[in-house]
């Protein structure tokens, strides 16, 4: 089935079957391979993207879900080659270890701070609570975010 | 991955009621997708057809009927959860919906998905459970409504027909005199499915409870009420000592299973443990 949908400010037109996955489209059929599979259940937050302003894992988002929506992902954050602030945070404080949790928490973060531009520590954990990490323990991350909100501010 | 299931997207409730007189069972509904595609990503979802009705906002919305709340099937825990009227009357479906999967689910999850999902762990159920909820289905045939403690018949088996849809739930607002109880154990606080979950529904006058629904998920294959420990507690005062019998009825009173989450033994005691923090809490 044909899908229009808005990716990263871009019209995009593609062609896949109505369930394939919105994590599968992006990857395969639109080459932005920043979300990833961890799970395929909804319980890591890798593949999470932010459609019409809310944050959803696209592992379990049918593609014929997506009819005219307006999708963020990762690859999206950056502007005019300037790093989003939560990116250059993330460099700063050294929140990224293996990498594969790294596209998920920016969106995760980039959704609370739209919402919440000052969020505390708790607010940040809560934020971030449907996205793992096996490596950094979290400290670091929640540095980052909370060092990317002072920056805004 | 194989890509073999087509959907259609019907434009309205007259369509998705045709497509199932139809189809019936060979079309699976989906919604938010949060379990089915699971399911179908995992290869244990054996179905061809899909009926996508995400688009329906005439089945979203939450309404103020008075005395009652209808909720529509595809609202989602998100919608619940920032619903001042829910928050108001109905204060612990927010807690249950703060506690499904974290904000990626509960942005996309809908209370009706939880209900026809029938798993014996859906964290809203014994909400609906507690509350005496009422549920609307409609079909080619014409709408009905069923009490929610009716629905279930066994594991994962519901009372709807092939060509029905569930179209909404309707709970009773909290009375001055009432108060409602949310309680989840888990591995962690996010994500996890429960090893038990505890809704309670209590009217007090003073020390004495005038009616009380205490629900369970995750100890039997269905969400269930605890009549017996209900009964004791119906019309009793509330001290210690009535506080330890009612700990004591409900560990024996439900039959869970050790799984891959918990032992039965684990759960007897939790539940008991549960219910005893909630009377507590009363007094």
């Amino acid at each position: 089935m044909k899908i229009t949908f808005q990716v990263n400010g871009v019209d995009r037109e593609i062609d896949a079957p109505p369930m394939k996955r919105l994590l599968d489209v992006l990857r395969e059929d639109l080459r932005l391979t920043g979300a990833k599979e961890g799970c395929g259940e909804g319980e890591c937050g890798a593949c999470s993207v932010i459609i019409d302003g809310e944050v959803i894992n696209s592992c379990l988002a049918p593609i014929c879900q997506m009819q005219g929506v307006k999708l963020l992902t990762v690859e999206g954050l950056s502007r005019d080659g300037r790093l989003d602030p939560l990116q250059q945070a993330f460099l700063e404080c050294g929140a990224a270890q293996c990498g594969i949790c790294t596209p998920g928490m920016l969106i995760s973060a980039r959704y609370l701070l739209d919402a919440n531009p000052r969020p505390t520590r708790d607010e940040i954990k809560e934020a971030i609570a449907g996205n793992l990490c096996r490596c950094t323990g979290y400290v670091k991350i929640i540095d980052a975010i909370d060092r990317a909100a002072s920056t805004i501010a | 991955m194989i890509y073999d299931p087509t959907a259609v997207t019907p434009s309205n409730l007259g369509e998705v009621y045709e497509l199932l007189a139809e189809r019936g069972r060979r079309a699976k509904i989906i919604a938010g997708g949060t379990d089915l595609m699971v399911a179908l990503n995992a290869g244990s979802l054996d179905a061809k057809e899909f009926i996508d009705i995400w688009p329906l906002n005439e089945l979203r919305g939450i309404d103020d009927e008075g005395a009652t709340i209808r909720i529509g099937a595809l609202t989602t825990y998100t919608q619940l959860i920032k619903s001042p009227l829910i928050q108001l009357s109905v204060p612990a479906l927010v807690e249950a919906s703060r506690t499904v999967g974290a904000i990626q689910i509960q942005n996309r999850g809908t209370i009706g998905g939880n209900i026809v999902n029938a798993s014996p762990a859906g964290d809203s159920l014994p909400v609906l459970a507690a509350f005496d909820a009422e549920i609307e289905i409609g079909s080619i045939r014409g709408v009905r409504s069923m009490d929610f403690n009716r629905f279930y018949t066994g594991y994962r088996q519901t009372l709807m027909e092939p060509d029905e849809i569930l179209l909404a739930v309707r709970l009773r607002k909290l009375k001055s005199n009432e108060r409602s109880f949310f309680f989840k154990v888990g591995t962690r606080r996010a994500q996890a499915i429960s090893k038990i979950v505890m809704a309670v529904k209590v009217g007090t006058t003073g020390a004495v409870i005038d009616s009380i629904g205490v629900a369970l998920g995750s100890v039997a294959p269905t969400v269930i009420r605890a009549r017996q420990t209900e009964s004791l507690l119906t019309n009793s005062t509330l001290d210690a000592t009535l506080i330890e019998r009612a700990r004591r009825t409900i560990s024996q009173e439900i039959a869970p299973i050790t799984d891959v989450r918990s032992t039965e033994h684990y759960r007897r005691t939790v539940t008991g443990n549960a219910l005893a923090k909630v009377l507590r809490l009363l007094t």
